[in-house]
């Protein structure tokens, strides 16, 4: 039984060991990457114009799913805190649970999965076809640093796009909220929006704010490196490996941004 | 083996090896490219000629050897030499590796773009004269997927020499195409080499046509060169990797005087029909 057990993990340690090795290359990977975009900030050439592209690709074309969601989840906050809090008799507070929960963590990690699951899947799948189709091997031979012409421009982008975004989201959240609880609850408006005022400090708003900028970064900047290096899977090649690079960018930001809301919400409380 | 002042060398490799998971590629190349001239590196599908023109390029590091341009060697750690080294040398790609997403005249104008300080109005100018010279300035709001095959290899061209490199590397610039097109490609490298006086550095496996076009050719087998000299030499050759390597090749049942005389008149066109 022993000496079994001693064969199983003995052949257990070497597999152990390889896979332990590829997850630290994997994060020392990972961190080259992010200092090479964040370095090629400083060297990149005529970064205005990309720049600009950036911030339609991720800003005007995901508006539209920003609102949607935005409103919607203003109307179920709206919903079930009317229901919640009239066991209580306080229905007077929606607007503070509204508010606080959209714009401390709903608005940020909500607009931020919006934008994973579309500018950044799209992020990942262009990179990727870019490194399968050479693009980003002739931009190295041309001599073009290839993370400030592709990645540094997404960074910036980022910066302001996702603060924006989730601005948006959370005033379209209220106004979702203020019709659920106001138009169809019959929640006095004055009250709702009044509570509103109330309950939002600067410190909510910067919370908002540095989680949104911070999602935007980590998430870019996961979805650049799974699209920037799709052809080092091992178990997939061409276009499997693309679509492969694609799935893994969209679950790693997901998880990293509610990893990383944990973080930032535990220093702002 | 021609002997070559080394002052008119614009490129040397001295053993050069590179191998994938201990399986070696190439097992010490040593080639020396004349300044202006078309040299072309042939062999047989996967001996390594692709990875040869990208160790040069940089694209893959080399486990060991020396590559000199203009008599400064490249090493991988002095970016500097490098950087200076990829400003005078292009690389056409056997892909192409054109920007999908950028137009015709935006391909053309990006690395000078991105390498330059030119102004806007000096890019665009210099962009439209290298399309202009490869007959392409009406097709400069296309994007690459809405040109044809020989058309989007002479954007691959352009976008090569806007930056008016001394030395261009062509990787399988023929692949996959057929005898006409592929005598079309050479006689456009032929005609820009002329007209620009680049070094041009070829790998290919079509013979009869890098026959024609070529100063000089080397033969690669094995992952060394087992052979150098001039077109007619190579033709002439007895050694037994040469002869068998040409018997192997079923296009050089092609007359190869009739494809030089055929490059030769093509290049006397003024207006080349488009590829």
């Amino acid at each position: 039984m022993t000496r079994t057990f001693l064969a199983k993990s003995g052949s257990m340690l070497p597999l152990l060991g390889r896979e332990t090795l590829r997850i630290i290359s994997g994060f020392g990977d990972f961190a080259l990457f992010t200092g090479r975009s964040f370095g090629a900030l400083a060297t990149s050439r005529r970064l205005a114009r990309r720049v600009i592209r950036s911030v339609y690709e991720q800003g005007t074309v995901c508006l539209p799913v920003i609102l949607i969601v935005g409103l919607f989840t203003g109307l179920v906050l709206g919903l079930q805190g009317y229901h919640v809090l009239s066991r209580f008799g306080s229905v007077g507070l929606l607007g503070t649970l509204v508010s606080l929960s959209l714009v401390r963590e709903m608005g940020p990690v909500l607009a931020a999965l919006m934008l994973i699951g579309q500018a950044g899947s799209a992020l990942a799948a262009e990179l990727g076809i870019q490194r399968n189709t050479e693009q980003i091997v002739a931009l190295e031979t041309m001599g073009v640093e290839s993370h400030g012409y592709l990645v540094a421009p997404r960074l910036l982008a980022a910066l302001l796009v996702y603060p924006i975004q989730t601005a948006l989201f959370v005033v379209v959240g209220f106004w979702g909220g203020s019709l659920s609880g106001s138009l169809l609850l019959g929640v006095d408006s004055g009250v709702y929006w009044s509570s509103i005022e109330r309950a939002i400090e600067p410190r909510d708003l910067r919370e908002c704010f540095i989680k949104a900028a911070c999602f935007g970064l980590l998430s870019v900047t996961i979805c650049a490196y799974q699209g920037f290096y799709a052809d080092r899977n091992p178990s997939a090649t061409g276009a499997r490996a693309v679509s492969a690079a694609t799935t893994r960018a969209v679950v790693i930001s997901s998880i990293m941004v509610l990893i990383a809301d944990y973080v930032i919400s535990s220093f702002f409380i | 083996m021609m002997i070559t002042h080394t002052h008119d060398l614009l490129l040397q490799v001295e053993q050069l090896t590179k191998s994938f998971d201990e399986r070696p590629v190439l097992t010490g190349v040593d080639l020396s490219i004349p300044r202006g001239s078309i040299f072309t590196v042939l062999g047989p599908s996967g001996t390594g000629k692709s990875v040869f023109l990208k160790c040069l390029a940089g694209v893959m590091q080399p486990n060991s050897g020396r590559i000199s341009f203009d008599r400064r060697p490249l090493v991988a750690s002095d970016h500097g030499i490098y950087a200076e080294f990829r400003r005078r040398c292009s690389f056409l790609f056997q892909s192409n590796a054109l920007f999908d997403s950028l137009t015709a005249l935006e391909n053309v104008a990006l690395p000078l773009e991105q390498t330059t300080d030119l102004r806007e109005k000096e890019i665009m100018k210099r962009s439209m004269e290298a399309l202009g010279q490869l007959e392409l300035e009406t097709y400069r709001d296309r994007y690459p997927s809405q040109l044809s095959g020989g058309m989007q290899k002479r954007l691959a061209l352009a976008r090569a020499i806007v930056t008016r490199p001394e030395l261009v590397l062509f990787d399988e610039p023929t692949a996959g195409l057929d005898p006409l097109r592929r005598n079309a490609v050479f006689s456009m490298i032929v005609k820009y080499q002329r007209h620009f006086n680049f070094t041009a550095l070829i790998v290919t496996h079509d013979v009869p046509e890098a026959l024609a076009a070529s100063d000089r050719v080397a033969l690669l087998n094995g992952g060394k060169i087992c052979f150098e000299g001039t077109p007619d030499e190579f033709s002439c050759s007895t050694q037994p990797v040469v002869s068998g390597f040409r018997d192997s090749t079923q296009s050089l049942a092609l007359d190869i005087k009739e494809i030089r005389l055929d490059l030769q008149h093509s290049l006397h066109i003024q207006h080349t029909e488009p590829l």
